[in-house]
């Protein structure tokens, strides 16, 4: 499509991208931005993932739980929250205008890089703190304990043998920050204002508002390329780092809090993601409750009449309904799906696995966005035109979330020693029942984690559906979108609501998933 | 008769030649070893019998008819494997009635069989125990009890006490051994452990390099092993070269063997093979017996071994001697010279 603008091959389209200094000017901002907001995660994350690798406390599990809260959040609600947090309407901006008797809120945030970093950061806190903590509670401590037998100061330590040994990790997790804020899109949308455009922001408008279909292509391509070539990094990486590892299990190296030290070191952490993961999501609550005459229902009551005679306006409830809707539908796909291309990768024989691996996980690397604009390009005319059919929005959260289930269920499969199939055949098993009675009841778990996952995916999907769905089925991100975007309290406060709903929603199935999740099953 | 028979088994993987051409029949209600170092092919035999892999020539008959390219789950042949391999999601009830619930059996049926085997394997009443909290020696009888509860037609055991300690696996090896026999399977038990086979097994198939070296029965094959892989994979370390005489002795480089085996036509090469237990001290001034070879040789080690010392000798022509000694012996120190009385009824002549 980038090459053949009006049915003819054109490299026309690139050579503008390049040509153009706005282009340029996109893609650089979406590269640094990237790179800030990694490095600001590193930097907050580290000292946590060090205390929870070293320490045991309690309320450590709930802890942990909580700071993973954010990264499962729908993108759409992570910028809603910060909008109820430090927005122009937002709570710390009210409280100040309220105290000093300003008559413009104070903190001008909204539109600027920062309240992206901090969203970016709030997002992806949890993911260095989880892989880089939970590679450092399994690193065996008599390593670091030779090194200080052997006459080194507990720094030398530290830059000599733990950092090295942490390095695959810290980048593999690194470059996934990286790769998350790269494609990052929900959040630039609604706290970047007009002037802010990540290349993923940039498709959206070319093709939505702009109508230009090659240039979003182009852009489009380009995402591909450079998430790919990441991706591929980061799957090396992966590799490696399950190769040198030889796990010890991470509760011989914990220790309880004892001196001052240890205190403020846990203290200070654990401070740090009650303020960044708590005070948004407190916020976002709070502001949806909270109205010109105090706390009231207001706003979610409104969720459920129609004000406006608009032919286009699809009442609020309406919204959950589809997004219910569609998340069974592609929770159902995606299992089936999983189930089917896992087993296949678990069977087949190295090279092949090792080919179609990143395959499956192609939609992942992709982005939702060029996903999504894929999606009505591809299928909008016949043989396949499903532009119309309902079944659009499931099938492109289906592509999203099945390789989560993939992702979750392959591991429990290879887990299955090969005899304990062989023990069922031989004892008279047909290879169904041996799928059935054995294999079945032992991935079952990571199967509901899985299925969970597509769930809340499905829920919170936002950049594919905001190209795949159509005005009259809406979504709950859509129609948050749509809230944020329309002037006046109302829309605000709906806004709030909903996203606290789906915050809600959200939440429920993740830690649902936490109970479920067997320690050290499932890949990040 | 025979109940099993292999025609010419041969599997090549990836062009190695992992089985070539391999015979073996089995009678009814016997227990066979198939006994060699690990990678010999053994365990691939094994699982080509049980349907798990397919030979890439050759035919597997149970009873006459050619099973060769049926289903392993259509076999009834039950297998029990090395780690087990029990069912991590089911107790030890669910598990050992796993090959009777597939095959839909009655409820009443599967229960009273269930209740068989857990009595036959010495685990009654421990249905409802997980078994991931199991011993390794109960584990081992659950997998036991599983394999035998859908009354298989014949049992494969494929190294079923190799993740066992020592201790367990000698006390272990004698159950299993009285079950064996007990409810009369026929059975294939493959060990890279001679002990073991010696133990339990009717007769020994010895394989290496996907060959069978030697079949009989564990006596005859430790009397009279075939050939210097056999005896070496048995443990001998005595294995002296010699050329037949025409009076019917061997000259070997100890002296003249006046052994009893038939032996080639005079002039021709021999090996003769002389076991650890052939051997007892002699005073300097004791006279020879008949059936006895006497050597000089120097101590060169002792190694104290419970039961027996095994004393370390060099011959006066150069050879090395191993043999045991009963643990009363006075036995010299290294360095000291010794007059060792080698019963010709402990050798035997083998290929080389």
């Amino acid at each position: 499509m980038s090459f053949i603008p009006d049915g003819e091959w054109a490299l026309g389209s690139l050579q503008k991208l390049f040509k153009s200094g706005y282009y340029a000017r996109t893609l650089w901002f979406t590269f640094w931005q990237a790179a800030v907001s990694t490095l600001l995660t590193l930097v907050l994350a580290l000292p946590g993932a060090y205390v929870f690798a070293r320490y045991r406390f309690p309320g450590k599990k709930l802890l942990q739980a909580f700071a993973t809260v954010p990264f499962v959040l729908p993108t759409v609600v992570v910028a809603t929250s910060f909008q109820a947090l430090l927005g122009p309407r937002g709570l710390i901006n009210e409280l100040l205008q309220a105290v000093f008797n300003l008559s413009e809120a104070p903190i001008q945030m909204n539109h600027s890089v920062l309240f992206v970093l901090l969203a970016h950061v709030f997002f992806n806190y949890t993911v260095i703190l989880r892989m880089v903590g939970g590679f450092w509670a399994r690193l065996d401590p008599s390593l670091t304990e030779s090194a200080r037998v052997l006459g080194a100061s507990s720094v030398k330590v530290f830059f000599r043998v733990t950092l090295p040994l942490l390095k695959p990790a810290i980048l593999a997790s690194s470059l996934l920050v990286f790769i998350f804020c790269f494609s990052s899109f929900g959040v630039i949308l609604i706290l970047g204002g007009p002037r802010l455009a990540t290349i993923e922001v940039e498709i959206y408008r070319q093709a939505v508002h702009l109508f230009n279909l090659p240039m979003a292509a182009a852009l489009s391509l380009i995402q591909i390329v450079f998430i790919l070539l990441m991706m591929w990094v980061y799957t090396t990486l992966q590799r490696k780092q399950v190769v040198t590892l030889q796990p010890v299990s991470g509760a011989h190296s914990q220790v309880p809090i004892r001196t001052a030290k240890d205190r403020s070191w846990v203290g200070g952490n654990v401070c740090l993601i009650l303020l960044l993961v708590g005070t948004p999501l407190a916020a976002l609550i709070l502001r949806s409750f909270l109205t010109d005459t105090g706390l009231s229902l207001v706003y979610y009551r409104a969720l459920f009449v129609n004000p406006v005679q608009s032919i286009f306006y699809v009442p609020p409830l309406e919204a959950v309904f589809y997004s219910c809707g569609f998340a069974l539908v592609t929770l159902v796909f995606s299992v089936v799906i999983g189930i089917l291309a896992a087993q296949f990768l678990s069977v087949s024989e190295g090279r092949i696995s090792a080919l179609f691996d990143p395959i499956f996980m192609l939609p992942l690397s992709t982005s939702a966005v060029t996903l999504g604009f894929g999606f009505i390009i591809a299928l909008d005319r016949p043989p396949l035109n499903l532009r119309t059919s309902l079944l659009l929005v499931p099938l492109a959260h289906t592509l999203v979330a099945f390789p989560f289930v993939v992702r979750s269920v392959l591991p429990a499969l290879r887990s299955i020693p090969q005899s304990l199939k062989e023990s069922a055949a031989l004892l008279g098993a047909s290879p169904f029942r041996v799928w059935r009675s054995v294999e079945l009841p032992i991935i079952g778990r990571s199967l509901i984690v899985g299925a969970v996952f597509a769930f809340t995916i499905s829920l919170g999907e936002f950049g594919a559906t905001v190209f795949v769905a159509r005005p009259q089925t809406p979504t709950m991100p859509l129609a948050i979108y749509r809230f944020l975007g329309q002037p006046g309290a109302l829309n605000y406060g709906q806004a709030m609501a909903m996203s606290s709903l789906l915050m809600l929603v959200t939440a429920v199935g993740f830690l649902m998933l936490e109970k479920l999740r067997i320690e050290g099953q499932g890949e990040f | 008769m025979s109940i099993l028979k292999v025609r010419n088994l041969v599997k090549v993987i990836d062009s190695d030649l992992i089985l070539q051409e391999i015979n073996l029949s089995l009678q009814s209600s016997e227990i066979l070893c198939l006994l060699g170092p690990s990678g010999c092919g053994k365990t691939t035999l094994l699982r080509m019998i049980c349907g798990l892999e397919t030979p890439d020539s050759g035919q597997i008959l149970y009873d006459g008819k050619d099973i060769t390219g049926i289903d392993p789950h259509r076999r009834n042949f039950g297998m029990m494997f090395q780690e087990f391999a029990l069912f991590p999601h089911k107790n030890v009830y669910e598990n050992v009635v796993f090959g009777l619930r597939v095959k839909n059996r009655a409820d009443n049926d599967i229960r009273k069989r269930a209740e068989e085997v857990l009595e036959l394997v010495g685990l009654t009443g421990m249905g409802q125990r997980n078994v991931n909290e199991l011993s390794g020696g109960e584990r081992q009888r659950v997998a036991m009890a599983r394999s035998l509860a859908p009354q298989p037609r014949l049992l494969l055991l494929d190294e079923p006490m190799g993740s066992l300690d020592r201790v367990l696996r000698e006390r272990l090896l004698r159950d299993v051994q009285a079950i064996l026999k007990r409810i009369r399977i026929t059975t294939i038990f493959v060990t890279h452990d001679h002990n073991e086979a010696f133990s339990v097994a009717d007769r020994i198939a010895v394989v290496s390099a996907g060959r069978i070296e030697q079949v009989d029965s564990p006596v005859n094959l430790y009397k009279k092993p075939a050939n210097r892989f056999v005896a070496s994979f048995l443990g001998f370390q005595n294995m002296v070269e010699g050329v037949v005489q025409g009076n019917g002795g061997v000259e070997t480089p100890l002296g003249i063997i006046p052994i009893k085996d038939p032996l080639p036509a005079s002039g021709q090469n021999v090996t003769i093979l002389i076991r650890p237990e052939a051997a007892h001290l002699m005073g300097s001034q004791d006279p020879a017996a008949a059936d006895e070879l006497v050597v000089m040789a120097q101590v060169k080690d002792v190694r104290f071994q419970g039961a027996d010392y095994q004393l370390t000798a060099r011959a006066e022509n150069g050879e090395s001697l191993v043999v045991n000694l009963p643990n009363d012996t006075l036995i010299p120190d290294p360095g000291q010279p010794v007059r060792l009385g080698l019963r010709v009824s402990a050798m035997s002549v083998i290929d080389r």
